[in-house]
């Protein structure tokens, strides 16, 4: 029993920290990615190739002066950064990350968690960021950030109908809620689940984008228009949650979209982590690259684009996937 | 207390999409705006009085701090005007040289503008790409006059020095990338359906109501109102160049967005007839007393050095008068309207900035839409605070 919860305890800690990481390098990924779409060198100083970057952006973040404006909730106004962060870093304990492995002579399960269940406790707890970001919008007291807040909770709510229903066709396929399930499903690359949900594929890559609220979808942020949105008052390490949990949550959905359709960490000759990091950040250069590419939807256009192209795009593929099962018996 | 339904924002003066410190007061019920009002005056510098108080030539760097996106395009409106009043002509090889530097301003203008509505819209790749190319032009700017921003290169009777000898082959390397990188933005944002819905039917001014609020340049051209000053009333030897008034039939953002692309091509057709029909001789006009004699004469004779130090020292004369001079600048018809009254201080000056006028109609763009077509509506404008407020 004592073995059992330190080594729980520990694959926590490792995934925790690999996850921050894995955010923290995101953003210089993200940062020299982009630079490169646009000309730019990006930052190559701080390190070799600029990789520790992330690390003196970090140092900066805690040493700067937490400045809280008059006319805030105060109590929600702390709270709100950890509620956006915590959900997105909970997504991540039913992630398959790697096949299971001994150590020691133990053997150890690649997973934090194999929640039976894995598919809904995600998407589950992924919304609940929402409430971090309304929260924060309506009470820092701006009014940029109220109507950041406003966007942002209209946005995710008609979203997360969609991004749910995206899904909804593999599980129907592969009869099942766990994660670890779906991935041994899918154990040579013609039975990954894309080729099977290829428009359920692109319809959760265009829902996880709008649930991170990333270009371009970004209007609870909009820094053209809102100035930063919800996260305008917030500044100093309160800040940094939001950035985190945003890049925590983009990781969190690309690590689904692996997981559900791509395989997860099935594939040749490299070794299983490999595979899965290289697929998780291959959808994270997609987001990198839409954002260097697209403008801005308006919010009216999203709404539409949301309700009218998306949802029943979404349930014709549910259901017409879901006749074929009963069809297929 | 009365329950009030809407919300006022105060848009700027220091935000992001309001092309420096331009202040929106808005008036919004949820997201759509009732209410928009444009304030302005927080970079009013006193340029026309400025220019009241100096000498006619020392007044001239006062316009390039207007439009600082079109410094040689305002440079060119002062210098015609004081040569109206002074009744002067410049030789042809100025003329030409005039238009090629005004037309490669206009492309620069434009260029930014490109860049920052796009950026307005969220694309911004746009920007960097836009900027990229604006380089060129602002090389050969410095090529010119030794400055990127404030040239004063175009000077009352002539230019400053002569072009420089890499002129043409600079000129050259303009005409042969930008159209490449026009294809590429066009790639990028014509047909790309999210550009689209941000612009179609968006900011939309009728011909009838364009005319009405004395819009001028592509604001006014957007809507289908073929009226160019290059072709209507030309000025420096416009009238030999062969080019088309780019027109939209809209009016809204969609359509002055590919208006200016094809100004910034027939531009380009502009620039290239200038190099290849520009005749040789002086860069300036003969006109002692008033344009600066050769330096090599200035070092050599005496009469020269003399008209030289008493025109830096004591400036000239205008006669009695007053001139309105007007160019089509990137933005729009800009104006000078100077008054002499025979000292070589000018009396009055007074500018008809396009940025100031265009702006008016911002309220009537944006009201009962929604807040990010505030955005849209104030790019697709294309102002410049500094013509604004001067």
């Amino acid at each position: 029993m004592l073995e059992m919860i330190i080594i729980a305890a520990i694959k926590v800690v490792v995934v925790i920290v690999a996850v921050l990481t894995g955010c923290a390098y995101s953003t210089l990924l993200e940062r020299r990615v982009v630079a490169f779409m646009q000309n730019r060198v990006g930052p190559n100083t701080a390190g070799p190739w600029g990789l520790l970057t992330p690390l003196a952006d970090g140092l900066k973040l805690i040493f700067k002066e937490d400045i809280v404006p008059a006319g805030v909730e105060r109590m929600t106004y702390a709270l709100a950064p950890v509620i956006a962060f915590i959900p997105s870093m909970l997504a991540f304990a039913v992630v398959p990350f790697t096949s299971d492995f001994s150590l020691f002579g133990r053997e150890i399960s690649g997973t934090l968690s194999d929640l039976n269940i894995g598919v809904i406790y995600i998407f589950a707890v992924t919304s609940l960021a929402v409430y971090g970001i309304c929260l924060a919008g309506w009470s820092s007291g701006s009014k940029y950030s109220l109507l950041g807040g406003i966007r942002s909770s209209a946005q995710m709510i008609s979203y997360e109908l969609s991004y749910g229903l995206t899904i909804v066709g593999v599980i129907l396929i592969a009869n099942t809620l766990s994660m670890r399930e779906l991935v041994a499903q899918q154990d040579t690359v013609t039975h990954w689940f894309i080729w099977r949900q290829p428009l359920g594929f692109l319809l959760y890559l265009t829902c996880a984008i709008a649930e991170t609220n990333r270009a371009p979808f970004d209007l609870p942020e909009a820094e053209s228009e809102l100035v930063g949105g919800y996260h305008t008052e917030y500044s100093s390490m309160r800040f940094s949650m939001f950035f985190i949990g945003e890049y925590a949550a983009m990781l969190a959905v690309s690590c689904v979209g692996t997981t559900i359709f791509l395989g997860g960490w099935q594939g040749p000759f490299l070794p299983p982590i490999v595979w899965f990091v290289l697929k998780v950040f291959g959808c994270m250069f997609f987001y990198i690259w839409l954002r260097a590419t697209f403008p801005r939807f308006r919010y009216d256009q999203l709404m539409n684009f949301g309700w009218k192209f998306l949802f029943p795009l979404a349930l014709l593929n549910t259901m017409v996937t879901a006749f074929f099962v009963l069809w297929k018996g | 207390m009365a329950e009030s339904k809407t919300l006022n924002i105060n848009m700027g003066p220091q935000h992001p999409s309001t092309h420096g410190v331009l202040r929106v007061e808005l008036e919004v019920d949820g997201e759509t705006i009732v209410r928009a009002k444009p304030i302005i005056g927080y970079l009013h510098t006193g340029i026309e009085k400025t220019m009241e108080s100096k000498l006619y030539y020392k007044a001239l760097p006062c316009t390039d701090r207007m439009d600082y996106l079109a410094p040689m395009s305002n440079n060119l409106g002062y210098c015609l005007a004081v040569e109206k009043l002074l009744d002067i002509d410049v030789p042809e090889k100025v003329k030409y040289a005039r238009v090629c530097l005004a037309e490669l301003t206009r492309i620069g203008s434009h260029l930014v503008w490109l860049g920052t509505h796009a950026l307005d819209l969220g694309a911004m790749s746009m920007l960097l790409y836009a900027f990229r190319e604006r380089e060129l032009i602002i090389d050969i700017y410095e090529a010119c006059g030794g400055q990127r921003m404030m040239t004063s290169y175009i000077r009352i009777g002539g230019l400053a020095h002569d072009l420089p000898p890499d002129f043409n082959a600079r000129v050259q390397k303009v005409l042969k990338v930008i159209p490449q990188r026009l294809q590429e933005y066009e790639t990028l944002l014509t047909r790309n359906q999210i550009f689209i819905n941000r612009t179609k039917g968006v900011a939309v001014i009728s011909a009838e109501d364009a005319i009405n609020w004395s819009l001028s340049g592509p604001m006014l051209r957007g809507s289908g109102v073929k009226h160019d000053l290059r072709k209507a009333n030309p000025y420096s030897g416009y009238e030999k160049f062969d080019f088309d008034i780019a027109f939209g039939t809209n009016g809204d953002a969609y359509d002055r967005y590919l208006l200016r692309l094809e100004e910034i091509r027939q531009s380009l057709r502009i620039i290239k007839q200038s190099l290849d029909g520009m005749p040789s001789g002086p860069y300036r006009a003969h006109v002692p007393g008033v344009v600066l004699p050769p330096k090599e004469d200035v070092l050599h004779k005496m009469e020269s050095m003399i008209f030289h130090f008493k025109l830096v020292t004591e400036g000239f004369k205008a006669p009695v008068g007053s001139v309105y001079q007007a160019i089509e600048s990137p933005k729009g018809e800009i104006g000078f309207y100077i008054t002499g009254d025979g000292t070589p201080i000018p009396r009055r000056v007074r500018v008809r900035p396009p940025s100031f006028i265009n702006l008016a109609c911002l309220p009537a763009l944006c009201e009962g839409r929604l807040l990010s077509d505030v955005v849209c509506s104030i790019g697709s404008i294309d102002i410049v605070l500094g013509e604004v407020d001067r």
